[in-house]
């Protein structure tokens, strides 16, 4: 696994909300949930090319802003039918920064 | 994709294209086994030729057999793609419904089932003897069972000039069969010459299901459209001479030009198509030409293989081909005791005896055949055919309905006293009953009109108690009302949990209405019970009176407070999140501590998110009234920022579309006017008509009074949407009757109010409230009445539920006599909203979270770290 990438401060993005980062080639939507844990899935609904980044989160799912299928945050597996998301293993370093890899989990 | 919404699609130089997601699934490896290598499989072989709808639902019907413990399975598809839903190919031409939607088994699926598939693969020959099947990329692949599933193929006519010298299809001509075949035609309905050249146009050959589907389908691409029909009447293969020049009567009403009786006997122009000749017509000009006269069985394979073919591969009643001992067919391919079908309930029917005897299930199960009780809906007409098309012997009853100018028409023949024919256009309400009566031979009723028209007999509900159980609710997937009835019972007691249970109405979609009955019969009481139906959000059990006690007595101020205080495990849930920040911004106005990530997306950024992500911005305009200096910063604003396009809505005022997220600051900036909230679930215009100052009717100024309006309640949340509007006279041109709050001035300088009118998704004349002398008096009725709604009605409940819920003798008591004694709260809960008001927009210049309007598309512009 790679030794992966550092995305910046993790205060760029609010509690409960998540941002869309291009990662490697990769459009990767980051979560900070409201208990300051992270999640990444991919950015892009499988559904129709929601941007899932802005998508209303719990601290288990995200609902896609489009059409309202809703994925898990942990695995991207979709509880309403749709095909997965792809999901990232994304962390906070010492520094308070996003670290993510994106060899897929 | 309509040429509109290409436009609407952002074109400055940082939007990338981001079609991933509608790229089709491409053949896929076959699925490793989930045995070790070495140890033997004792499973047979099972192979299957074709991964059309009848192959795939085949499977799925022997896998629900316990199928995958008998078999390993491997199938072949001509098609490079997984099973889709041949049906909606109509839907994906008119750009209803996207390709990606369509389809009914994923990649997955195969691998999940362990199923190997070879997608764009052709089986070329079999060997009946040694049991192998050859395919066309040189696999050889051996089998126990085989199940030919081949389909047909459309049906070339004989013309001149369909050609090229070289032997292909000349450029221009299509058929109508596959997905590949619909992305062509739409590519070239799309690409080809530009929208202002003159308009384009083509010819459909052939004027049933087919062809009028790809006419239809065609006219949504703005392209003219003439169907040539041999038959002396559109459709005749599913009714006789009347309904087809009813139906023809609708199709020309949509624009579609038909010629009947008459035959195509060349494709002109050398290279590509300029036009066609017709027998005894003038030739037609155009530039595309569909073919849909007709499908033949795809039969080659099976020929070639030696295996018994008349007009189709013969089978038995097991669906075994004739002779074979391991060989079945199903679907179009087949011919069953003479008869070939071309729909796809019948196959429904064939797979499931067929699973039932290779699975050993029931191996007494046996197909006899299927009648035909067809219900499409086709170029958005409703049609329904069954059996005999008119009388064919003296005795014959014929009953028929005709209406020409509403397109309805309806026609039945009885014969000893039994249904044994009928065909609807326009109206299929009957279509449950009759269907039924013809299915099973039912006694009919004396009085025959009844079998047409509900005659205040029996209503629609008991209509659907009345149903045999097997009678089929769902013609396109075979779903019996049993099977709905069991999926109700299973648990399903949502329309739309059944409806995926068992995929009622995930056809055509005509069958929803019934679908919606049975269901709600089914679940008769059921539903009621359900707690959570109460609920204000699903993620606190609390319907909205309690909660709102609970919060003020807890003192609760934020959206996460409630959901620590007062949800299962203090667990937030996300669906909960939008109700409970738009109730309690209504509960404490500026006492609210406003999380932003409780809000949807669209109140996060103050615009409506649009499909490609991008979104709109709609100014306020009150009462509809705008200045030349607005229209000119509009204008301006729209060219700096290539806005891609500018349109009216239909609420008084000009939308502005395609704006990507990390340009509404400055979108708002240089328009510098306060937000339209045509995004929200909150207040959002005030229609007016013009009025007395300058109408010759007029008799209040309603500009005046809507504008007033409107500036006092811009911007208030509620459960749902509030549109309003003011009419200054009886005629009404601002549509004030069918408005959440409508105001009508009427003689004598008095003023209606009327609630709870809708002419959205549902059509409701509000109730009259009140009619009051002065239009201070309304300002103030319309407020205390929103507020009594703000406060009472369920998360999205309309007015136009919310009023016939609660009653308009009960509001007019609250609201007009103060029968409660609430009037002062409500008024002075109302001022204190009103008093909050800021302009959403003017956080342009400060955004509140980090990144409120950093993009989301999923583009290269999206910020990029370094790759280490
Ligand atoms: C822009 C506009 C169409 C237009 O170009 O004319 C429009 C656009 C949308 N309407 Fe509408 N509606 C528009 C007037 C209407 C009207 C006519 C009217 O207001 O007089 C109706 C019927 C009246 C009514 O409100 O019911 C209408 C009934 C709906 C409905 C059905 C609501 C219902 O319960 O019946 C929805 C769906 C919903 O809200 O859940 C909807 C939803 C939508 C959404 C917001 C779709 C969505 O959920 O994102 C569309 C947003 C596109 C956008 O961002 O621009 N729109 N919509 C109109 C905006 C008016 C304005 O100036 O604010
Ligand atoms: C536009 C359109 C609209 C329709 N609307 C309706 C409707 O509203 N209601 C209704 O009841 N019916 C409708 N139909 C008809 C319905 O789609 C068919 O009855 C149904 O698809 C037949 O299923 P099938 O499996 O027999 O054939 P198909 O679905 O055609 O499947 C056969 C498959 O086998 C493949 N194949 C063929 N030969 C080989 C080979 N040698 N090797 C490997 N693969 C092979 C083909 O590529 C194809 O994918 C419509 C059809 C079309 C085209
Ligand atoms: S939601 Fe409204 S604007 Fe959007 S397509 Fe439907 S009718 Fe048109
Ligand atoms: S695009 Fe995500 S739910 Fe439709």
């Amino acid at each position: 696994m790679n030794a992966g990438f550092n995305l910046g401060p993790v205060d760029q993005i609010p509690f409960g909300e998540g941002r869309a980062f291009g990662v490697d080639g990769e459009q990767v939507a980051v979560f900070r949930l409201r208990d300051g844990s992270l999640r990444a899935l991919s950015a892009v609904c499988p559904h129709k090319g929601g941007p899932i980044a802005d998508g209303t989160i719990d601290q288990d799912l995200v609902l896609c802003p489009l059409h309202q299928n809703a994925f898990s945050l942990d695995t991207g597996c979709s509880t309403t039918g749709a095909e997965p998301l792809t999901s990232y293993d994304v962390q906070m370093d010492n520094h308070q920064n996003i670290i993510l890899r994106t060899a897929a989990r | 994709m309509t040429a509109v919404t290409d436009k609407t699609q952002p074109t400055s130089q940082h939007k990338g294209q981001h079609n991933a997601q509608h790229r089709l699934p491409g053949p896929v490896p076959a699925s490793k086994g989930k045995r070790p290598p070495g140890t033997r499989d004792a499973r047979r072989r099972l192979v299957v030729i074709g991964n059309g709808m009848a192959g795939a639902r085949a499977v799925e019907e022997i896998l629900a057999r316990g199928g995958a413990e008998q078999f390993t399975i491997t199938m072949f598809g001509d098609e490079p793609y997984g099973n889709y839903n041949r049906i909606m190919l109509s839907h994906v031409l008119s750009g209803e419904e996207s390709d990606a939607d369509i389809f009914l088994n994923s990649l997955h699926w195969y691998q999940d089932n362990n199923i190997t598939l070879h997608a764009g693969v052709r089986v070329e020959r079999i060997d009946r003897f040694t049991k192998y099947v050859f395919a066309n990329n040189g696999h050889v692949v051996p089998y126990d069972v085989l199940i030919i599933a081949t389909g047909s193929q459309s049906f070339m006519p004989p013309m001149d000039g369909l050609y090229t010298p070289s032997g292909s299809i000349k450029p221009g001509v299509f058929t109508f069969r596959t997905i590949d075949d619909t992305r062509n035609m739409v590519k070239h309905a799309q690409d080809e010459g530009h929208p202002s050249d003159r308009r384009r146009r083509a010819v459909v050959i052939g004027g049933g299901l087919l062809g009028l589907e790809a006419a239809r389908g065609l006219q949504s691409h703005g392209i003219d459209v003439d169907v040539v029909h041999s038959g002396g009447h559109l459709m005749n293969a599913q009714m006789g001479p009347d309904g087809g020049a009813i139906l023809r009567r609708s199709v020309e009403a949509l624009g579609i030009r038909v010629h009947t009786g008459s035959r195509t006997t060349a494709v002109l122009g050398t290279d590509k198509v300029t036009g066609v000749r017709l027998r005894d017509r003038p030739d037609i000009d155009c530039d595309m030409v569909v073919v849909a006269a007709g499908i033949r069985p795809n039969v080659d394979v099976a020929v070639l293989s030696g295996l018994h073919v008349e007009r189709a591969i013969v089978v038995d009643d097991q669906l075994r081909v004739v002779d074979e001992d391991d060989i079945y067919a199903v679907g179009e391919c087949v011919q069953h005791r003479g008869e070939v079908y071309g729909l796809v309930a019948p196959l429904w029917e064939q797979a499931v005896v067929l699973a039932n005897h290779v699975t050993g299930a029931d191996s007494a199960a046996a197909y006899l055949g299927s009648r035909i009780a067809t219900k499409l809906k086709v170029a958005g007409v409703e049609v329904a055919s069954m059996g005999l098309q008119g009388p064919e012997r003296e005795t014959d009853e014929h009953i028929v309905f005709s209406e020409p100018s509403r397109g309805v028409f309806k026609s039945i023949v009885i014969r000893d006293n039994k249904m044994v024919g009928a065909t609807l256009l326009g109206d299929s309400r009957k279509v449950a009953y009759l269907t039924q009566a013809f299915d099973k031979g039912l006694p009919l009723p004396e009085e025959r009109i009844a079998l047409m028209f509900d005659l205040g007999g029996p209503g629609e509900e008991q209509g659907v108690a009345e149903l045999n159980d097997d009678a089929q609710v769902c013609n396109c997937n075979g779903v019996s009302k049993k099977s709905l009835v069991d999926a109700v019972k299973g648990g399903c007691n949502t329309v739309a949990g059944a409806m995926d249970a068992t995929r009622a109405g995930k056809g055509c979609g005509s069958c929803k209405l019934l679908v919606k009955q049975v269901v709600e019969w089914a679940a008769d009481g059921d539903v009621a019970e359900d707690p959570a139906a109460s609920y204000y959000v699903p993620g606190v059990p609390l319907d909205k009176a309690s909660l709102m006690a609970a919060i003020r007595k807890q003192g609760l101020r934020s959206v996460s407070s409630v959901f620590a205080a007062l949800a299962p495990g203090s667990a937030e849930d996300a669906k909960s999140k939008m109700g409970l920040a738009s109730l309690m911004k209504m509960m404490l106005a500026d006492q609210y501590i406003d999380e932003r990530d409780a809000r949807f997306i669209n109140d996060r950024v103050h615009a409506n998110i649009q499909r490609d992500g991008t979104f709109s911005v709609v100014p306020q305009m009150k009462g509809g009234v705008t200045s030349v200096q607005q229209l000119r910063r509009i204008a301006d604003v729209a060219e700096k920022h290539n806005i891609p396009l500018i349109k009216l809505t239909g609420g008084q005022r000009i939308d502005l579309l395609g704006v990507p997220k990390e340009d509404l600051p400055q979108v708002w900036a240089d328009l510098d006017m306060p937000s339209g909230y045509a995004y929200g679930k909150s207040f959002r215009t005030v229609k007016t008509c013009v009025g007395k100052d300058f109408c010759r009717y007029g008799t209040g100024d309603s500009t005046r009074l809507g504008i007033d309006i409107e500036s006092r309640f811009q911007g208030i949340e509620a459960p749902a949407k509030l549109k309003l509007a003011v009419s200054g006279c009886p005629r009404n041109c601002a549509e004030s009757l069918v408005k959440d709050v409508g105001v009508v001035a009427v003689e004598g300088g008095r003023w209606e109010i009327y609630v709870g009118g809708a002419a959205g998704a549902h059509i409701r004349k509000g109730d009259l409230l009140a009619t009051v002398d002065d239009p201070e008096e309304v300002k103030v009725l319309t407020g205390r009445f929103m507020q009594y709604y703000r406060e009472n009605a369920n998360w999205l409940e309309r007015t136009y539920s919310f009023v016939p819920r609660v009653g308009i003798d009960h509001i007019r008591a609250v609201v007009v006599d103060d029968a409660e004694g609430l009037a002062d709260g409500l008024d002075a809960a109302m001022q204190a909203s009103v008093d909050s008001y800021m302009d959403p927009w003017t956080e342009r210049d400060d955004p509140l979270t980090p990144g409120q309007f950093r993009t989301s598309l999923p583009l290269t512009v999206l910020p990029q770290v370094p790759v280490r």
